[in-house]
């Protein structure tokens, strides 16, 4: 079995983060969560509607389920320090998963705000997971303002591109000090297991399992992929070569002509 | 009656109405499980619901976690 993944002393069984966005149900989300083995789920908060029936947090609980927190919708870094604490007050945890949308039609990060509210919510207590670009430098400096983690995009939120920048997602892996965790963007099991193979050290996904036909067939996917992608890392590869190299003994071959 | 904007709607509330009156009127359960309330962009902590006096023209948004992210 793999080993599991430790985020600011904290350890995970599993190294798939599932989001719970896009799904049509509660079920669904359940199944999700169960088929995925994902020990940790990130919620959004939003107004609250009397008309919603059953309860998300008891589903993810149910499952065993870490909950973590997102910024999700917020565009500007007071509102998502404001967001952050409010999921503090309302959930009673101090992590969250921190983003700062910058663009509304391809979702990307806004790096400045982003960094500023990274290191108000650090200075706060908060044990920070920003969604970032994947831009090494930027990654290098949410480090040095304290984040928990670093977790890069592979493409745009719900694009399903996958890993768009690998070299840039192999210079992050490389510098970083802090689990790397590959957000957004992936779109079936292959780019799972390609960010791991990577170096990542997990991977948070949502529109991926939660979009798919079957997403709790997805959800076995996932979880197989990032194992996968996982072990072979640790496997270490064969390095890429021009020509083909025999596997076969090439002495002792007969003469049959 | 302090009149508010509670989770974007406006409002007129009782002569004294607090922090937990605001959060009943939006229909949730008081228990507040999973629950916060900011007021004009700052959090009041739970323990400060029903003491909180709401004032004329404040934005209250209550707010529990959802699907998403």
């Amino acid at each position: 079995m793999p080993q599991g993944l430790e985020i600011a002393g904290r350890g995970f069984g599993s190294r798939l983060i599932i989001g719970t966005g896009g799904f049509r149900s509660l079920e669904a989300v359940g199944r999700a969560v169960a088929a995925s083995g994902a020990e940790m789920a990130t919620v959004a908060m939003r107004r609250v509607d009397p008309s919603t029936r059953g309860s998300l947090l008891g589903v993810l609980e149910e499952h065993g389920c870490f909950v973590l927190p997102n910024t999700a919708g917020c565009f500007t870094a007071r509102d998502a320090v404001t967001t952050a604490r409010l999921a503090r007050e309302a959930l009673g945890t101090e992590w969250v998963k921190l983003e700062v949308i910058g663009d509304d039609r391809t979702l990307l990060p806004d790096a400045s705000e982003l960094l500023e509210a990274a290191e108000e919510l650090v200075a706060d207590g908060f044990t920070v997971l920003p969604y970032t670009t994947d831009d090494p430098v930027l990654a290098r400096r949410l480090e040095d303002a304290g984040c928990a983690a670093i977790m890069p995009l592979g493409s745009p939120i719900g694009s399903g591109q996958g890993i768009l920048n690998p070299y840039n997602l192999r210079l992050i892996v490389e510098q970083a000090r802090v689990p790397v965790i590959l957000d957004a963007g992936i779109g079936t099991a292959s780019d799972a297991a390609l960010a791991m193979e990577a170096g990542c050290d997990g991977v948070l996904l949502a529109s991926a399992i939660a979009r798919a036909e079957d997403s709790a067939a997805m959800g076995t996917a996932m979880r197989k992929a990032v194992e996968a992608g996982y072990e072979a890392r640790r496997a270490g590869r064969i390095p890429r070569r021009l020509y083909g190299e025999a596997s076969s003994p090439t002495e002792g071959v007969a003469e049959l002509t | 009656m302090p009149r508010v904007v509670l989770n974007g709607d406006d409002r007129a509330l009782p002569e004294g109405a607090t922090v937990a009156d605001a959060v009943r009127e939006t229909g949730a359960a008081l228990d507040g499980r999973g629950m916060a309330v900011a007021l004009g962009g700052e959090v009041v902590p739970r323990g400060k619901w029903q003491v909180r006096e709401l004032r004329e023209g404040e934005q209250v948004e209550v707010l529990h976690a959802v699907q998403g992210g």
